[in-house]
């Protein structure tokens, strides 16, 4: 790749400030990362669309609002979003054939809420299909692949977010997560994740997964970024049935604070399952800082949490099939061609409109909710969801935090855990938790084995963003594992 | 527990799922698989446990007036269906 600037060693945070100050215009900005995200395309496929005229188009606005000094917090900020989240007049795939034309008539409420901050979107990232995945393999538009070595995984299902911001392709990037499809990923790319309490985000014109699980959140170079990002994207929105009406923190003026004191729990349970030694080390590593900057460590149970791999495949599975009964051919997307009769329609513009893991989680959870099912799994696991709810809200009554690893490995091979499915739902088994619970959940990189990089995730209860936040910039202040690049994009 | 091919045609039946021979062996083995992952929720009690089904269960649901607040959009809304004519979604014949 060739350097035409070197805008993309700085922050998000700092480039915000840069434009404000007026030292470059969004124009150059904007078309320097441009060209960071076509020259990498061929190499990452960290992209769907990019949207270069009208970021462009953006840019320029930008820029005369930073001229006369009307510019908001983000204003000519360079982002993308997950092709997740609908962009008006911007075709929005969600990774699969079934929307592979679809050009959403509106903006999701985090959309123009970005758009207001006055951020640039230039383009829509590559996802795993519908958000099913943890390796973005499924996804129409083909795998995307991992900057710190191409013939690994990102992660998924934000692994195109993940791999652009890790590739300093863009400064920072939207991302969703169901169970743990924004902290599997930064742990995998070495970049900072941001999942906020369930509720804070709108999910309004986020196309839906599992409604009772699926969070919007952040991808960032640092966790300073992310309360950034975060503070212009959270916030009450009566299109959303299931957003919040509280206040939203002013993220920023508590993120120095000293983390003396801070009372963090180890989750005995994410050391005991299928952690690998190595990652162990980079994750005990961190511990150490944590307590040399005076937070005091003592270990905590929650006996149910090993339980949340098999509820989630339960509850996630259920509520798909029951979002995705929307894709039927009529009023928008993929329709089969020359249908016999309308169920003929109905089932192979599905069966050929839907990649095959999509189809594996409509099937399970038509199966669990099916008559004489629906008690024995899908009622069963519910409640198996309310106990590991109530092992986190025990444990915050002793902790202020938990920490342990987001991944129990670093980035694994392209096509590795594709012939089953249980090996590749495993890689969430510490991230699906917090989703069950609804918790706030940061993941940022604690090192590097084999030249990969860690993840370390902090979880915090119910809106708590902010102390989150904190206890992660307080670990990037001490450390530099957030400041390196993958060779070839430094 | 091994799904049989007629369980997996009848889940793909409900689901409107057409699934071509060869998807069918791949999905009664990773169906049967998941299921018998899933099952491992059985050993747990749960007696008297009410079900969570969703984590805002302590907040009270939103209400709001039941008045339109939604405008006729459809002229910018079809450009995305398949097939339409007069304002309106053409399916296959549903009545003969």
């Amino acid at each position: 790749m060739t350097l035409v600037s070197d805008f993309h060693r700085s922050t998000l945070t700092q480039l915000a400030a840069g434009l404000r100050a007026r030292r470059f215009s969004s124009v150059e900005l904007v078309s320097a990362f441009l060209e960071r995200i076509e020259a990498s395309q061929r190499a990452l496929n960290a992209f769907i669309s990019v949207t270069r005229e009208q970021a462009l188009a953006a840019a320029r606005i930008a820029d005369r609002a930073l001229e006369a000094g009307t510019g908001g917090p983000l204003t000519g900020v360079p982002i993308a979003h997950k092709d997740i989240f609908c962009t008006q007049g911007v075709r929005t795939t969600c990774g699969s054939r079934m929307l592979d034309n679809f050009v959403s008539p509106y903006d999701a409420t985090v959309v123009a809420k970005l758009k207001a901050a006055g951020a640039v979107m230039l383009g829509k990232t590559n996802m795993d299909e519908f958000a099913m995945g943890s390796s973005n393999e499924t996804s129409y538009y083909g795998p995307v692949r991992n900057p710190w070595d191409p013939q690994l995984v990102p992660g998924g299902s934000s692994g195109g977010s993940a791999a652009a911001v890790a590739a300093r392709l863009v400064p920072g990037a939207t991302a969703t997560d169901t169970g743990g499809s924004i902290r599997q990923p930064a742990a995998l790319c070495g970049i900072t994740g941001m999942k906020p309490t369930y509720g804070r985000v709108s999910r309004y014109g986020m196309i839906a997964f599992a409604s009772s699980l699926d969070q919007g959140g952040v991808l960032t170079a640092s966790a300073a970024d992310a309360a950034l990002m975060l503070r212009e994207m959270a916030g009450f929105d009566a299109n959303d049935s299931t957003s919040v009406e509280r206040e939203v923190p002013d993220y920023l003026a508590t993120l120095e604070q000293p983390i003396a004191g801070l009372k963090i729990g180890l989750l005995r349970e994410f050391f005991d399952t299928g952690l690998e030694r190595e990652n162990e080390r980079c994750v005990r590593e961190a511990l150490k800082v944590f307590e040399g900057l005076g937070a005091q460590l003592t270990e905590v149970s929650l006996p149910h949490l090993p339980l949340s791999v098999p509820v989630y495949y339960v509850v996630a599975p259920a509520e798909c099939s029951s979002n995705l009964a929307r894709y039927d051919g009529v009023r928008f997307g993929y329709r089969c061609e020359n249908p016999r009769d309308v169920n003929d329609m109905y089932r192979r513009t599905r069966g050929e409109g839907f990649g095959a893991e999509v189809k594996r989680r409509i099937m399970t959870g038509t199966y669990v909710l099916s008559a004489g099912y629906y008690d024995a799994y899908y009622l069963k696991a519910q409640r198996v969801r309310a106990l590991i709810n109530e092992d986190f809200i025990r444990a915050f009554d002793s902790v202020d935090v938990l920490i342990g690893p987001t991944t129990p490995t670093p980035a694994f091979a392209i096509g590795a855990k594709t012939a089953d499915p249980i090996t590749m739902y495993l890689n969430d088994i510490y991230t699906i938790g917090a989703n069950l619970a609804g918790l706030p959940a940061i993941s940022v990189p604690c090192g590097f084995v084999q030249q990969l990089p860690v993840g370390l995730q902090v979880v915090g209860p119910h809106f708590s963003e902010a102390r989150v936040l904190n206890a992660a910039h307080a670990f990037q202040r001490a450390t530099d594992w957030h400041t390196r690049v993958p060779r070839g994009y430094a | 527990m091994t799904l049989t091919r007629e369980q997996i045609a009848s889940i793909a039946a409900l689901a409107r799922l057409e699934l071509t021979a060869s998807e069918f062996p791949v999905y009664q083995e990773s169906l049967s698989r998941i299921i018998d992952f899933v099952g491992a929720l059985d050993a747990c009690d749960t007696t008297d446990v009410v079900p969570m089904a969703h984590p805002l269960a302590g907040l009270a649901q939103r209400l709001r007036l039941d008045a339109v607040t939604e405008e006729d959009h459809h002229e910018q809304y079809q450009p995305n269906a398949p097939l339409t004519a007069a304002g309106l979604y053409l399916v296959p014949k549903v009545i003969e």
